[in-house]
């Protein structure tokens, strides 16, 4: 007993040094006076000089922008789809091209980002070429592609929330007299709209942190902010990347734990008034 | 098990009922396997049909296709006069009540109740009146406000019975509709269920495992097994006359010995069986061919067990009394006949204490009237 | 929803009478007179909304996923231009209206003869080979551990976990610069404890880019893991325990087998997508041996052949469809049983 609690202990101290002990460093040294980020310079630190740099540095700003609208984009495409992929797959039995459909949901997860990106770019051009459509590459093809490799989330996580729930619950709203698409918009949609609400944000993150397609499919003047983050630190360590990395790191860090507490807070909430009631009725 | 038995008092009259519901030859494959083979049934206007059978006897394929969520390989469903071929479960003239319930919940007590009459596109007020109406009739009006997740599993059932209700249907198919229950609150919601569907004049038909369930709701019972019909009837019929040694077997417990035809008059029989190690004397005549195996079936109940021999030479046996169960209401006897079989009498417990109560490892001897034993032929 | 509610077979009558039961009937009503009528019975029978939901998806990844492979597969097969596109039709009309068509293997072939190809394919396949059974030896003690902690902790150890995924995965790459390079951290930490007297090279070694995809893919490797593990009926072990199996022994003989699945999938997580992994080594990495990722974007960007990238991205496919493969099965699989 006692040495299984020392080897989870271990595990688990080692593990998540290993996983925070970068990010902690580099929070660190954005605080830093040098320019050289890892030697401390004790005399004239802290100092906030870096995240004064960031924001005054236009092209990370415009980037940045960029990168939020294509990844609001993306992710409300990725919802549309992937919903739509993960509701077919969950609830529409069998059916012609099924196998197909399923692997082309699954495979987005793994295919290598250099294989993803190149493909996309070769029908671009391949488009552009046969219907003049897509004319040039840019935020819609950056979007397209970032749609593309993100639904394959969305679809899982909906269709493992689909699975969660018996499908009499859609029959019985049928059997009540409901045609299709209202027990999709009254029953189905209002269900899976926690695994829709993470799938969004999910979408926006792989949106948002995407360098390799980006590359591929990116026009010129269409720079994201990762393919901008890519081109500085290419070069080496630069203090106000460290700052900009702080500062995401706090924000993603901060809605990701409200976003936890409140759904535990609303958990809870349930089994209280679960169990309130069921004591009332013994 | 058995005490319910013939003990129904409701008036089965199918004979009187105008035939609201026709199932015309249907079978129903799922690739290789058949759920539902070649069923023909017809259940009148106002009756409570149980369809009772184990386990993927097909009973709840065949209740599905009734509510339109599976469509029939073959044969044809009529509702009303109405062919169901093509209709979808929205406009179907029934609905059911499903074994989870499948109360929605993100929705109060009153919106899932509300959600079917929302479809009809009634005025609100009216839809307020009659979710009102319904949650009183089920005893749910204080709970309106409710989410599903808090309330008990009988409250539930009440307002899964309430959102099929409201709509107002002919037919109402309900898919073990007290299975979640315990067993306290199972026997009463029964008796409610009743008067529910009397006042209403619904037809139900109900799908159930449990026999006892069955005997106390249905007018009759369709009895299912591998995808057949094998028998239809009121409970009394199918407990005291089931027409095959399944039925025999499923419903209540049964003690069957395996035999052979050796007199066979229109008014009686006799029937000759090693398994018992004596001869079986019925007071009526059978069909069954001369020197035919048949098979005849004696409920425990309707063995007496004493320490005398009975007169005569037939339908009486000795035995050794090798397991006494006390079951409060009633004691069961498994008795080792001569012949080597276990056969199992059951005895109400009339007087509270009986002095010369049989005992283990009596010799005893088991007897019964001529018009107990059930001959059958398959 | 989840099955027809009309049988396919249903005449063209009932399915009119189906969508004419709606609002949209004058729609319907009007595209009846203005269509021929084989056209709309056709539409009205084939296409019942069920249809259309299978579709849209189908459609969009028919398009955009399926449709390029084909294009990178035609490519690869024909010759470097100096135009826009940089590549050679493979059909052509030829004058005398003859067609015809060039498939040109050369690509394969060079990609053969260039030691620098099958050397970085090579590479590639140790990397994420490594890379992935170090995922699974630092992942396997922590999923375990945190499937063993009670609730309260198990959410927050797995909070935990997924926090650095939301962040961003290049800024946690590049933290590793700082910590690996000849003045960074650990060097430095190293030096000041008289650990060390010169700085260890760690930068744009092997070592440095087994790190980084550890370190990226990590939660990868524990969430499927833990998944798995999270399942067990504790009862399982207290029956081995019961029937006198050292808690080694129940690991070995219980444990591990029945987390087989949550191993495979793990290690397909990473092993997959490292194989063509281009941000680690670029940024971590060597510069004299080169993963194939990194020689796939060279080859398309700088030398602009992008029949040779599509070829090199063709054979990083090859090689990667037997993983693809039993990752989807067991995905799928995983998804089935959720039922």
């Amino acid at each position: 007993m006692k040495r299984r609690r020392i080897f989870q202990a271990v595990a688990l101290t080692v593990g998540f040094a290993f996983l925070y002990a970068p990010i902690l460093s580099m929070m660190f040294f954005s605080f830093n006076n040098s320019r050289l980020v890892t030697v401390w310079d004790a005399a004239n630190s802290p100092t906030l000089k870096w995240y004064v740099a960031l924001f005054r540095n236009e092209q990370i700003l415009d980037a940045a922008w960029l990168s939020v609208e294509i990844g609001a984009m993306t992710a409300t495409g990725a919802v549309f789809f992937g919903t739509l992929a993960g509701m077919v797959l969950a609830r529409f039995g069998p059916f012609r091209g099924r196998t197909l459909l399923s692997g082309m949901t699954t495979a987005p997860l793994v295919m290598p980002e250099v294989i993803t990106g190149l493909s996309l770019l070769l029908l671009f051009v391949a488009m552009e070429q046969a219907i003049g459509w897509p004319a040039g590459r840019g935020a819609l093809t950056i979007t397209i592609a970032h749609i593309t490799f993100t639904m394959a989330y969305v679809t899982v996580i909906v269709q493992s929330r689909l699975a969660g729930f018996d499908d009499s619950l859609e029959e019985a709203a049928m059997d009540l007299g409901a045609r299709p698409a209202r027990v999709f918009f009254r029953i189905t949609l209002p269900l899976i709209m926690p695994a829709i609400v993470s799938g969004w944000l999910l979408a926006f993150t792989l949106s948002w942190d995407d360098v390799v397609i980006s590359q591929f499919v990116a026009g010129p003047g269409s720079s994201t902010l990762p393919m901008v983050i890519f081109s500085k630190v290419r070069l080496g360590v630069s203090p106000d990347v460290n700052a900009l990395a702080t500062l995401l790191v706090i924000v993603v860090a901060s809605i990701v734990i409200a976003g936890t507490l409140w759904m535990r807070r609303q958990e809870r909430l349930r089994d209280r008034e679960t169990r309130l009631a069921l004591a009332e009725n013994k | 098990m058995n005490e319910v038995q013939a003990a129904n008092g409701r008036a089965p009259a199918p004979g009187l009922a105008r035939e609201y519901v026709r199932v015309d030859r249907v079978t129903k494959k799922f690739g290789d396997f058949v759920a539902v083979d070649d069923v023909t049934l017809t259940i009148g206007q106002g009756e409570i049909f149980c369809l009772l059978g184990g386990s993927g006897c097909g009973k709840t394929t065949l209740l599905r296709m009734l509510a339109g969520f599976e469509t029939p390989s073959a044969g044809a469903i009529f509702i009303d006069g109405q062919d169901m071929a093509g209709i979808p479960p929205y406009e179907r003239p029934a609905n059911m009540m499903f074994q989870s319930y499948a109360l929605f919940p993100h929705m109060t007590v009153a919106g899932n109740v509300a959600f079917g009459l929302e479809q009809e596109r009634l005025a609100k007020a009216e839809i307020t009146r009659r979710v009102g109406e319904i949650l009183d009739l089920v005893k749910m009006a204080p709970y309106t406000k409710r989410k599903p997740h808090q309330l008990s599993g009988g409250q539930r059932q009440r307002v899964a019975l309430a959102r099929a209700l409201v709509k107002r249907p002919k037919l109402l198919l309900l898919d073990e509709p007290l299975g979640a229950l315990d067993k306290k609150l199972r026997e009463q919601t029964q008796f409610e269920l009743l008067g529910i569907q009397e006042r209403l004049g619904v037809t139900f038909v109900v799908v159930t495992h449990d026999q006892e369930e069955a005997m106390t709701l249905a007018t009759r019972i369709g009895v299912m097994d591998r995808g057949k019909i094998v028998q239809v009837g009121t409970p009394t019929e199918i407990y005291e006359y089931p027409a095959s040694r399944f039925v025999a077997d499923f419903i209540g417990s049964v003690n069957m010995f395996e035999g052979r035809l050796v007199e066979d008059e229109p008014d009686h029989v006799r029937i000759e069986s090693g398994e018992l190690g004596g001869t079986v004397y019925v007071d009526h005549g059978i069909s069954a061919a001369p020197e035919a195996t048949v098979w005849t079936a004696i409920r425990p109940e309707k063995i007496n067990i004493g320490r005398e021999r009975p007169e005569g030479p037939d339908n009486a046996v000795r035995g050794v009394v090798k397991e006494i169960a006390y079951m409060g209401d009633i004691s069961v006897f498994l008795v080792r006949i001569d012949s080597g079989r276990m056969v199992r009498v059951s005895r109400p417990n009339i007087v509270r204490q009986a002095d010369d109560r049989i005992s283990w490892d009596e010799t005893v001897y088991l007897s019964w009237h001529a018009s107990s034993p059930i001959v059958l032929t398959q | 929803m989840s099955r027809s509610p009309v049988s396919p077979r249903s005449p063209p009558a009932v399915s009119r009478t189906r969508f004419g039961a709606g609002r949209m009937w004058p729609l319907w009503e009007w595209l009846f007179r203005i269509a021929p009528p084989s056209w709309s019975e056709y539409v009205l029978r084939h296409w019942s909304g069920r249809k259309v939901v299978i579709a849209i998806p189908w459609v969009w990844l028919g398009l955009f996923f399926l449709v390029p492979f084909l294009i990178v597969f035609k490519i690869s097969f024909s010759e470097v231009r100096i135009a826009m596109p940089p590549y050679a039709p493979l059909i052509e009309w030829l004058g005398d209206q003859a067609l015809q068509l060039r498939l040109n293997l050369a690509n394969y072939t060079f990609l053969l003869t260039d030691d620098l190809y099958v050397s970085s394919y090579l590479y590639s396949i140790k990397v994420a080979a490594v890379s992935s059974l170090w995922c699974l030896a630092i992942g396997y003690p922590m999923a375990y551990a945190m499937a063993r902690c009670t609730q309260t902790w198990r959410n927050l150890f797995l909070l935990l976990v997924m926090l650095p995924s939301f962040t961003s995965f290049l800024l946690r790459v590049y933290a590793w610069i700082g910590l690996l390079k000849n003045n960074g951290v650990i060097n430095n930490v190293l030096m000041a404890l008289g650990v060390i007297n010169e700085p260890i090279t760690m930068m744009q070694t092997d070592f440095a880019v087994y790190v980084g995809i550890v370190y990226s893919y990590l939660p990868f490797m524990i969430l499927p893991l833990y998944n798995n593990l999270e399942k067990h009926d504790p009862a399982l072990l207290e029956a081995a325990a019961d029937l006198g199996a050292r808690p080694v022994t129940t690991f070995l003989r219980i444990t591990l087998p029945l987390s087989l699945d949550g191993i495979v999938a793990g290690l397909l997580l990473v092993f997959i997508p490292a194989v063509g992994e281009f941000v680690i080594p670029s940024l971590l990495g060597r510069t004299d041996q080169l993963m194939i990722g990194r020689v796939l974007t060279d080859e398309f960007f700088s030398n602009r052949d992008w029949p040779v990238a599509s070829a090199v991205a063709i054979v990083m496919l090859l090689l990667l469809v037997l993983p693809i493969m039993i990752f989807q099965r067991y995905q799928t699989r995983e998804l089935e049983r959720r039922r």
